[in-house]
């Protein structure tokens, strides 16, 4: 029997978000007091050390994004930004929006550490337009920060000014993808941008930019605290640490539970979400949300980490774990997340903008000939596989995770 | 209210467009941005009126026509879809008389389709205005809508 392991959501729950003092009490901006007096190198290399990965899905080393922001140099490069992607948008996942809501304080602690870090004086918080109440926390938090002398000019009396701002999306998924984030951010349509140069090179306004996720930020002011070896002392090697899962679909308890890197999905159904609902059998399950992978059971003893899954050929992505039950359709889930992305597709490059829409077409096909679904399936495959290759943007290069993983687990269930 | 007046913490750079577009549409009883809104906004911000048009027309969340006072989001994303998104959605437009898109007669409700609201333990959920309903189903949607209706008549 496993239990829950905090980093992320280590205050969540325990005091309250509009109260600054009740967070001062147990601890809260110590770290940022830490930080504030080392050499902002040194925690560059704390987090190379602690093999910290980014949590909002790729898994990019964070301590080497810092490293690039941190030494990137240019003529014009007046101002060097931090940003946050609270846009949270990925089908089945919620925990950013669970951070922002019950331990906003934790956000705004990591953002001030990895802002003095690379050299960076001004940061925003993106936040999804339909997060109202993150939206709302979010807000006091700042103030109550910033009347505690947290933010804004020589913060705690060490030279570092840093303001801090919260911006708001309007219902773009893409705007999740760190390129368009930075495009909407500038108030600008939410089309993707090409890749490089990447933001800690060329980001927002064009300055270098570090762009992080919410829970990534949130594990900063943890391992300023315990230092790299007591973090990597949890989770895999290659993922260290602890992964917020969000699980949903048929099980007793979905909800939300942070275990180590390296947890299996059977101890994370089993353990932490109750079991599988009604006693029903498990079938699939889709970690990583839309843009993520099916996987079957027997992946269900695989430790959950980046590298681990790949091997499977499945994705940890966001953590998002949809569970379905023996009387579901990954059919019918297909076409749920096919028709996701053809709504989502923003239209700026041509592979997936039609992409996306012959994807549905080849869907519909399926549904009415049945007999034609295997050569359809690679049909399917083929398409995705073209938009992967050729889409500018996360977005186009998506469809193929599913699609493939479907066919390589549930080839005679499509 | 006077225009300046409603965004007077905003300042004049176009990185601060989106903030601004929100502010606008909310202050707005039919929740929407006006044609004056852009221009106005093209206006404070130094740039073309088709510039303002097309970002507001980019993101699903602002409106460029008249919307009903209460704006109804129902979600449907795969989780909601798996666990019943779809009849939900059914259930709305029969008890409302709109089909998805649509606003009613009296501009009560406008009825749109919302991807992945961050809720999905609980789904299917949907969001109203700035309140988010979880766990649905036909009899509690129909005791929702008929609530505010209700409360609406009254006044």
């Amino acid at each position: 029997m496993i239990k829950e392991q905090k980093i992320a959501l280590l205050n969540a729950g325990k005091y309250n978000p509009e109260r600054i003092d009740e967070y001062i009490a147990m601890g809260g901006y110590n770290k940022v007091k830490k930080a504030l007096q080392e050499n902002p190198l040194d925690i560059i290399e704390l987090l190379i050390d602690a093999k910290l990965r980014g949590r909002g899905g790729a898994g990019f080393p964070t301590g080497l994004k810092n490293k690039f922001t941190n030494e990137s140099v240019c003529e014009r490069c007046v101002q060097k930004y931090i940003v946050c992607n609270a846009d949270e948008g990925e089908p089945g996942t919620f925990k950013d929006r669970v951070i922002m809501e019950q331990d906003p304080h934790v956000l705004i602690e990591g953002l001030i550490i990895a802002a003095f870090a690379i050299g960076a004086t001004k940061g925003y918080i993106y936040v999804r337009g339909e997060y109202t109440t993150s939206i709302q926390k979010l807000r006091v938090a700042l103030k109550q920060a910033k009347e505690k002398g947290f933010l804004g000019k020589d913060i705690l009396h060490s030279g570092f000014d840093f303001e801090l701002e919260i911006k708001l999306g309007a219902g773009s998924y893409l705007c999740g993808e760190e390129l368009t984030l930075l495009e909407s951010l500038e108030g600008k349509r939410g089309y993707p941008r090409i890749k490089p140069p990447f933001p800690a090179e060329k980001g927002l306004f064009g300055m270098p930019t570090l762009i992080n996720n919410v829970e990534t930020f949130a594990h900063l002011p943890y391992i300023i605290e315990h230092g790299a070896e007591h973090y990597k002392s949890m989770g895999t090697e290659k993922s260290p640490g602890t992964k917020i899962f969000t699980i949903s679909g048929d099980v007793n308890k979905p909800g939300y539970y942070e275990a180590t890197m390296g947890v299996t999905l059977r101890h994370l159904i089993d353990d932490l979400a109750g079991g599988m609902k009604d006693n029903k059998k498990f079938k699939a399950a889709l970690l990583g949300g839309a843009a993520g992978t099916f996987v079957d059971e027997t992946v269900l003893d695989t430790p959950m980490g980046f590298d681990t899954l790949k091997e499977k050929g499945a994705v940890l992505g966001s953590g998002a774990i949809i569970v379905m039950s023996e009387e579901r359709s990954v059919f019918d889930m297909t076409c749920s997340i096919l028709e996701f992305f053809k709504h989502e597709s923003c239209g700026k490059c041509v592979p997936c903008r039609i992409g996306t829409a012959q994807l549905m077409i080849l869907m519909d096909q399926a549904k009415e000939n049945s007999s034609k679904k295997a050569q359809i399936l690679d049909q399917l495959l083929y398409e995705a596989d073209y938009m992967a290759k050729n889409s500018l943007c996360p977005l186009g290069q998506s469809p193929i995770l599913p699609i493939k993983s479907l066919k390589q687990y549930f080839q005679h269930q499509f | 209210m006077d225009k300046s007046a409603l965004i007077f913490d905003f300042e004049p750079a176009k990185d601060n467009m989106l903030n601004i577009l929100h502010r606008l549409q909310n202050n707005n009883p039919n929740n929407y941005i006006t044609t004056e809104d852009l221009k106005f906004v093209a206006e404070y911000l130094n740039t073309t009126y088709s510039t303002v048009y097309g970002v507001a027309k980019y993101y699903s969340m602002f409106s460029l026509k008249p919307r009903g006072e209460y704006i109804i989001r129902i979600c449907k994303s795969p989780v909601c879809n798996m666990i019943s998104g779809k009849s939900m959605i059914e259930v709305i437009e029969n008890m409302l008389e709109i089909k998805m898109g649509g606003t009613t007669s009296d501009m009560l409700f406008t009825l749109e389709p919302s991807e992945c609201l961050g809720h999905c333990a609980q789904a299917p959920v949907m969001m109203i205005n700035n309140k988010m309903y979880t766990d649905l189903n036909e009899d509690k949607i129909i005791e929702i809508l008929e609530e505010i209706r209700n409360n609406n008549s009254t006044q």
